[in-house]
């Protein structure tokens, strides 16, 4: 289970570039959810899933993962627990190494790195087994480096190796932006498929509100660093775009009306 | 005959600094860091070496004594870069300023001759015969570098293989993918300095023995030589082929960089502009790929668009 508590984020303090990236947020997510998170730019989405991966510290507030606290935790002491697909494709692989060794170097998330061999025999066959459910053909290429791949096969993979060791969080960030649309509804249902499997509890940002309804099982929309709508089970299925542009609307007008207001 | 007596001392010379290159190879292409701190850590072998044989230490201990001493090189301008977060090329430049005075402060002054020392050189030379037109010195220096060559590679070969060292691989590839599966980048940092300018410091204690003195001064121009030597094997290896390739290949164009570097001498070249003729050298391996890539492009696209416009004025 993860809980937020009182979370704040501000970046540039002080200064005229002074952004409230996430404004004391709260958010509990049980085990098992799969939660979709959507909103404009600069909503603070990508914050939210920085600030649980670690990759910066809150300003305050409290990080809860199955009541470990882990606010104040380093990135990679945190990557014990969660796995992570990110937005650029080039991100979540080394590209000079081997696809085996991508996946040899995932397989020990949270692990002690120490002076055995790499990867061993006994693995290979089962990264074999693995790339071969993703029906990209990447099961025969092992030994490829991984910079040889286009964006959605990396992608793939990454998915893959976050997946390999269980993590009690995955966290997805628009990890399908960068791909073309049929590229991305392949690994999106690739996505789905390894998170059912695995019943993984995750955090998935996405720009797509007909996936943002399709997939999950908990919808959240973020606007201006606060969660202004969150929605689960009967009521999110029967969700329609319109609905969460209607919703969208009234979020950013009553901000309008606000600001007119204190003009006055 | 003359060029043939420089280059028998160019082969071991090579050998001797090729594993200071592979010390550079590990930062430079691996880590993907601009390791400054070469010139400084360098000396600071040589200096240990030639402090513990004026003591009386065997020199082979004496070598990986200074192999010790490089590790706390590299530590520190990790430890610069990762804890204090200066920028790579600053905190090696830190490091190998401060470690200016330090080898001064091994030393104690600014030269120790080992003339009156057993080096492993010496020793070497005095067991084996003349080999035709080599020199029983000379051989043995060949002898020994290539002993420690093959021990270095092989280790870097196994290490680079292991857990830890494929994370370093991967740190000088992402670091955010590092970090996102579990592994601390400083971590994987400092080690792979330490790494780097052990070997660097051993190259040092070796080059020390083999000339028969340490100088404070003795690792300026390191780095360039260091870059020469993985240019020059880069361009004649190819940047592509397994690691062992790549790391022989390094060994092989420092070897080439000193039989270059003795035949311009031997041409007449004044010593005093070997270091300039070092870094054009180095500009010069650098840009010729560039140039030859830029050529053949433009080549191919004049004949490619000819082609098709032929075709077109046919119709």
């Amino acid at each position: 289970m993860l809980k937020v508590k009182h979370v704040s984020k501000t970046f540039n303090k002080g200064t005229v570039n002074e952004k409230k990236a996430i404004d004391d947020l709260n958010l509990t997510i049980e085990d098992g959810q799969f939660v979709t998170v959507i909103g404009g730019n600069g909503a603070g989405k990508s914050t939210l899933l920085n600030l649980v991966a670690g990759v910066y510290p809150p300003d305050c507030g409290i990080i809860e993962l199955n009541a470990n606290d882990l606010s104040l935790l380093p990135e990679h002491k945190r990557a014990k627990y969660i796995g992570r697909v990110f937005q650029d494709p080039l991100m979540g692989t080394a590209a000079d190494m081997e696809i085996q060794e991508n996946m040899a170097f995932a397989a020990r998330r949270g692990k002690k790195r120490t002076l055995r061999w790499g990867t061993s025999k006994k693995e290979q066959e089962m990264y074999k087994k693995q790339l071969a459910t993703l029906g990209l053909g990447l099961e025969d290429r092992l030994s490829s480096k991984v910079g040889l791949l286009s964006g959605g096969q990396r992608q793939a993979i990454t998915l893959l190796m976050a997946s390999l060791q269980k993590p009690d969080l995955l966290l997805l960030d628009e990890h399908t932006a960068a791909l073309d649309p049929i590229t991305a509804r392949k690994v999106l249902d690739l996505t789905d498929q390894i998170i059912r499997e695995n019943r993984l509890t995750t955090l998935m940002i996405t720009h797509n509100m007909n996936d943002a309804i399709r997939l999950g099982n908990r919808l959240i929309m973020m606007y201006n660093g606060k969660i202004i709508y969150d929605v689960s089970g009967i009521e999110k299925q029967r969700l329609t775009v319109e609905d969460l542009h209607e919703k969208f609307r009234q979020a950013a007008g009553s901000e309008l009306s606000d600001d007119r207001t204190v003009l006055i | 005959m003359a060029l043939l007596f420089s280059l028998e001392g160019a082969i071991g010379q090579g050998v001797l600094w090729g594993i200071m290159a592979l010390g550079v190879y590990i930062t430079f292409r691996l880590l993907d860091f601009a390791d400054l701190t070469v010139d400084g850590s360098f000396a600071t072998g040589a200096a240990v070496s030639s402090v513990m044989i004026l003591m009386g230490v065997n020199p082979v201990v004496s070598v990986f004594a200074a192999l010790l001493a490089g590790f706390a090189a590299g530590a520190v301008t990790g430890f610069f870069n990762t804890v204090c977060k200066i920028p790579p090329i600053l905190a090696g430049i830190l490091s190998q300023i401060g470690l200016y005075s330090i080898n001064l402060m091994i030393m104690g002054k600014s030269n120790i001759p080992l003339l009156n020392s057993d080096t492993m050189f010496k020793t070497m030379g005095n067991i084996l015969p003349d080999l035709g037109w080599i020199t029983s010195t000379y051989l043995g220096v060949i002898i020994i570098g290539v002993l420690f060559v093959i021990l270095v590679i092989a280790l870097l070969y196994w290490f680079f293989g292991t857990e830890l060292g494929a994370s370093i691989r991967a740190t000088g590839n992402n670091q955010h993918m590092v970090r996102a599966n579990g592994v601390s980048t400083n971590m994987t940092t400092i080690v792979a300095l330490m790494l780097s300018n052990g070997l660097i410091a051993m190259s040092g204690a070796l080059v020390c023995q083999q000339q028969g003195y340490a100088d404070v001064k003795m690792g300026i121009g390191a780095i360039v030589m260091a870059l020469a030597s993985i240019v020059i094997g880069e361009t004649i290896f190819g940047r592509k082929g397994g690691f062992l390739r790549r790391l022989i290949s390094i060994v092989v164009g420092s070897i080439l960089y000193r039989i270059i570097v003795s035949i311009v001498l031997q041409l007449g070249l004044n010593p005093d502009y070997l270091k300039l003729f070092t870094a054009l050298l180095v500009a010069a391996a650098l840009t010729v790929p560039v140039l030859l890539e830029h050529s053949s492009q433009k080549k191919a696209y004049k004949k490619l668009t000819e082609a098709v416009q032929s075709v077109e004025e046919k119709f």
